[in-house]
């Protein structure tokens, strides 16, 4: 793969620590005290009811949101000093698709941060692009306006973009949600693509029985963390009942 | 019509009139691209009528209708009035859409109070500042139409330069703030852009009017193209086409005010593009859909 520059390699710490974060929506408190480290090249699931807490902990992390107390270190340093190690794809329904670009002009926007202030994608910016964009089988689709891409091509599209970001670690926010068989796949063989080259991927997800199939590890959540480790020794029906309050459909592994 | 042409190269009012409707329509059609796409097409709205106080504030002060002091106080006035919805957003629970209704009004009716007051006062020049309510193209001097093109230009400029920044900001806030990009920061200028390209159009087409310039050659322009560069081009030629033929449709003798005239040939504009448009337009979208539906359900 072309690059323009081969990003730095980041210092030997864990590519996510969280110590005692606790955030609230003015009074109301949606994460207590959570605690973990994600070692590297790990795909990692977050998985909680609605409200756990799950996006706001990915907001905390990259500082869009101050924690009441604790914080989130990313490769040993906060999260500014870190960026250009992290690549962010955002949940799929937080853009207007009907916006005037086509997807590969969008997968660029992934190179920016490498670019800087003033300097214009080019030829270059274009071909790292296009080979993103032919890694989650959407080249075909290069100049094709975003809005008349089905639900799963956008989330490839996203998926292109975080790519061409070329990062150590991936937070991703439910990338599976809506998408259709095919993106499914494609999403699932990236992931493992990532995780052989020493990648770190931590997904927020909402499918409990796909939890298994997909992560290595997985922390579950409920304003409070209720565990987080392995999926194989975590993610049992105790705990999963723990994190989801009863009786829950369950397909793990306990 | 030819003479008119003659006119408009040759005659010292229509010559301003048209330069300036030109230069406001491609100010506003480009900054109107994004406030469009950002929907904050009302946040144009409120901000010009926001700059009613500011006008005749700075008369008061100044006591020189001079463009540039009120052209300052209108740009003073609607700052305040950007900084008093954000205020309101982020510390209540009002929501935006009723924050801009609020400063609309509110500001507006001062603006009107102060009107009221300057012109009971018997202040002279008064009839300077009613022109500000619906705009008067005819009053257009050459230093007003050379603060309206250095205004116009700045805002421009920056468009140029930061063009890559606000298309992401444009499209995905969110996004830009993880690459380290200063949402909040660029947000406010692209905001102060946006005020720059009503303080353009309000001697010309009035507080009422200037969104109008803001919001229909980019809606107009949105027709034609699936590319924010295309559409930003196409939006400040739409603008500028719109400007110069109100002006000359005024000029020509009909004895009609302009703004309303360039409000009404970028309406005609609009609704040829949402028809015949390329990309978007009704009437190939009519087509496309009867070509990709199979043959039985003709």
């Amino acid at each position: 793969m072309i690059h323009l520059k081969e990003t730095e390699a980041p210092p030997g710490a864990f590519p996510l620590e969280v110590r005692g974060l606790t955030a609230a929506y003015r009074e109301k408190p949606v994460l207590w005290d959570v605690s973990f480290t994600i070692p590297e090249g790990q795909l990692v699931g977050v998985v909680g009811p609605n409200g756990a807490g799950k996006t706001t902990l990915l907001k905390v992390v990259m500082g869009v949101m101050r924690p009441a107390a604790g914080r989130a270190l990313v490769f040993g340093r906060p999260f500014e000093k870190a960026r250009r190690w992290v690549g962010y794809v955002p949940q799929r329904g937080s853009v207007d698709w009907d916006f005037p670009t086509d997807a590969l002009d969008v997968v660029m926007m992934g190179l920016y941060g490498r670019l800087g202030w003033l300097r214009r994608p080019g030829r270059r910016e274009r071909e790292i692009a296009l080979q993103c964009l032919e890694k989650v089988g959407m080249s075909e689709f290069a100049r094709r306006q975003i809005s008349q891409l089905s639900g799963g091509q956008q989330q490839r599209v996203f998926l292109a973009r975080a790519l061409a970001q070329d990062a150590r670690l991936y937070l991703m926010d439910e990338p599976f949600a809506g998408v259709d068989y095919r993106t499914e796949r494609a999403i699932v063989a990236l992931l493992r693509e990532l995780k052989e080259r020493g990648r770190t991927v931590v997904c927020v997800h909402h499918d409990l029985s796909t939890v298994t199939e997909y992560f290595d590890r997985v922390v579950l959540l409920n304003g409070r963390l209720i565990a987080e480790g392995p999926v194989q020794e975590v993610f049992t029906r105790e705990n999963v009942e723990a994190a989801y309050g009863g009786s829950v459909a369950f397909a793990g592994g306990g | 019509m030819p003479e008119i042409l003659h006119e408009l190269v040759f005659d010292y009012t229509i010559r301003n009139v048209a330069l300036g409707s030109a230069i406001l329509g491609v100010a506003g059609g480009v900054l109107g691209c994004f406030a469009v796409l950002r929907r904050q097409s009302l946040m144009g709205d409120a901000l010009a009528h926001a700059t009613l106080p500011g006008v005749c504030v700075a008369f008061m002060l100044s006591g020189s209708r001079a463009s540039v002091w009120l052209l300052l106080g209108a740009a003073v006035s609607a700052w305040i009035g950007a900084l008093v919805i954000l205020a309101i957003v982020r510390g209540t629970r009002i929501k935006q859409d009723a924050a801009l209704g609020i400063v609309l009004s509110v500001f507006f009716g001062a603006g009107v109070v102060l009107l009221t007051a300057i012109a009971r006062s018997g202040a002279a020049g008064q009839s300077g500042l009613d022109r500000f309510l619906f705009g008067q193209a005819a009053s257009l001097i050459w230093p007003d139409v050379v603060t309206m093109g250095a205004l116009a230009g700045a805002a421009l400029l920056a468009v140029a330069v930061l063009f890559k920044e606000f298309k992401l900001l444009a499209f995905d806030p969110a996004f830009a703030a993880s690459l380290g990009y200063p949402v909040r920061v660029l947000d406010v200028l692209l905001t102060s852009l946006i005020v720059v390209a009503v303080i353009v159009g309000i001697q010309a087409v009035g507080v009422v009017l200037v969104v109008a310039l803001l919001i229909i050659p980019a809606a107009s322009a949105r027709q034609w193209t699936d590319r924010l560069s295309v559409m930003v081009l196409i939006s400040a030629l739409f603008g500028a086409a719109s400007g110069v033929a109100g002006a000359l449709i005024s000029a020509s003798g009909a004895n009609l005010p302009t703004g309303p005239l360039i409000v009404l040939v970028a309406t005609g504009i609009f609704l040829l593009s949402l028809v015949t448009g390329r990309r978007r337009g009704l009437l190939w979208s009519f087509l496309r859909d009867r070509r990709a539906a199979p043959e039985g359900l003709r």
